[in-house]
């Protein structure tokens, strides 16, 4: 099958390369460009490893060819941190409230919780629930996810955090 | 997974993406969200030889009043649909259906169009637009048509869609103001399709209910629109014996198939109380 150019701008920096029409967009970002913290978990489109933001979305990237992404903005868990290299609130709030255990779903959990948050700075705890409903931990639980995300609101809107009562 | 190989078209008109259509036959197909065909194509369900990819042309994107019908064009997202203030006001049943649909991340890139067009029995918005009275407009090479939502569903995955065509709008009349509504979903968890699902749509005059129109999801090889259930109830203050006549009534109707949601039995089991539940809800709204 004959390849296609494709170019698009990923993590601020214009990236280019030959892709099958059947190449994944995940695929493409691991494998021609390098950047494997977007990660493959179920590739059936449920778990949200994949996640990445394009244009203003959270889109799963082992759902969308890489040819589709032609033209497109996309930020990777890659993109995430402050432009000084020091952890975006997002990030610091995973750490701070070991939002993880093994880690893998990770990425997806922060790309997708920073479209939430762009598009909801202060979400209630159910609907962060709700807005990360399509990424799947399989080794903890979402609690300290979800705390995670509730510093990393607390310090976006400029507010102390603070745990709610157990 | 990686799809079997195929040619990548993005026409930027429906003229052009009818034209490849007709042109590359019955190997081609039209491509919307993807997120029903591009899980078939990597499990290698479905093989198309050439994927028409309609993000390219904006005639198919927006959501306008026609009169009393709310336009929707047929790669207008799920996202759109829960963004849209017009929707929320004219026919909330749409956003709280929409919201039931898969999970965030889906929502962003699964259009309406595509739900409706794909013909599985599983999706969410077929049996809405069956009780909202919808209609679909398909394109094709010899110009467009129009075909009702209750007419359009013939088969699992079979429906009126002529080769060549593309479902390019959806066309819903406004309900009523003051209507009540209610789209009950059984799912096993976030995501899923419905083990079985019931839409409401209907008008209470005096404290009886004067029109009443019941769609079902996924209990059937075909959305289903429960006919007999709704005639049951109008008329009524919906009092327990009515809505268990209207469950009996449409649990009679359904067929669904016995998969990992459940036998047979208890699928139209609990298609039956999700009736109950949206009659109740739909009722409590209704002003």
């Amino acid at each position: 099958m004959a390849k296609t150019h494709v170019t698009m701008k990923v993590n601020g920096a214009e990236v280019e390369g030959l892709v099958e029409p059947r190449t994944l967009l995940v695929h493409f970002i691991r494998e021609n460009l390098g950047m494997t913290g977007t990660h493959i978990g179920c590739e059936t489109t449920h778990c949200g490893a994949c996640t990445v933001d394009i244009d203003g979305m959270s889109v799963k990237s082992c759902t969308m060819f890489a040819v589709q992404a032609q033209g497109s903005d996309i930020t990777t868990i890659e993109g995430m941190a402050n432009a000084d290299g020091t952890l975006s609130a997002l990030q610091e709030g995973f750490r701070m409230m070991h939002g993880l255990q093994c880690g893998f779903c990770t990425p997806g959990m922060i790309m997708r919780a920073h479209r939430l948050l762009k598009e909801n700075a202060s979400p209630s705890e159910q609907e962060i629930r709700m807005g990360i409903s399509g990424n799947i931990c399989r080794c903890t639980g979402y609690q300290n996810i979800v705390k995670a995300i509730q510093y990393a609101s607390a310090k976006i809107n400029g507010v102390e955090f603070r745990e709610a009562a157990e | 997974m990686i799809p079997g190989s195929f040619s990548y078209y993005r026409p930027a008109s429906v003229a052009d993406a009818v034209k490849l259509l007709s042109d590359l036959g019955e190997d081609a197909r039209p491509l919307a969200g993807g997120h029903s065909l591009v899980p078939m194509m990597k499990l290698r369900l479905a093989t198309p030889a050439h994927l028409i990819d309609l993000h390219g042309i904006a005639a198919l994107k927006g959501i306008r009043h026609d009169g009393n019908n709310l336009v929707i064009g047929a790669m207008t997202t799920q996202h759109e649909l829960l963004a849209s203030d017009e929707v929320a006001k004219a026919m909330p049943i749409l956003h709280e259906a929409a919201l039931l649909i898969a999970d965030p991340q889906v929502r962003y890139r699964g259009t309406i169009g595509g739900n409706v067009a794909n013909g599985d029995p599983g999706n969410d918005m077929p049996a809405l637009m069956m009780t909202l009275g919808a209609t679909y407009r398909l394109e094709g090479a010899g110009g467009a048509r129009d075909v009702a939502a209750a007419d359009f569903y013939q088969g699992a995955y079979f429906t009126a869609l002529e080769p060549g065509e593309i479902l390019t709008s959806v066309s819903v009349p406004v309900p009523p103001a003051g209507h009540g509504y209610a789209y009950e979903k059984l799912k096993r968890k976030v995501g899923d399709y419905a083990t079985a699902a019931a839409a409401v749509v209907l008008t209470v005059s005096g404290g009886k209910v004067a029109t009443c129109s019941i769609g079902l999801t996924n209990v059937h090889e075909t959305p289903l629109l429960a006919v007999d259930a709704a005639k049951a109830v109008i008329g009524t203050s919906l009092d327990a014996a009515t809505l268990k006549k209207a469950a009996t009534a449409a649990e009679a109707i359904m067929a669904p198939a016995a998969d990992a949601r459940g036998p047979i039995e208890y699928r139209k089991h609990v298609g039956g109380i999700m009736v109950t539940r949206a009659l109740q809800r739909a009722a409590s709204r209704a002003k």
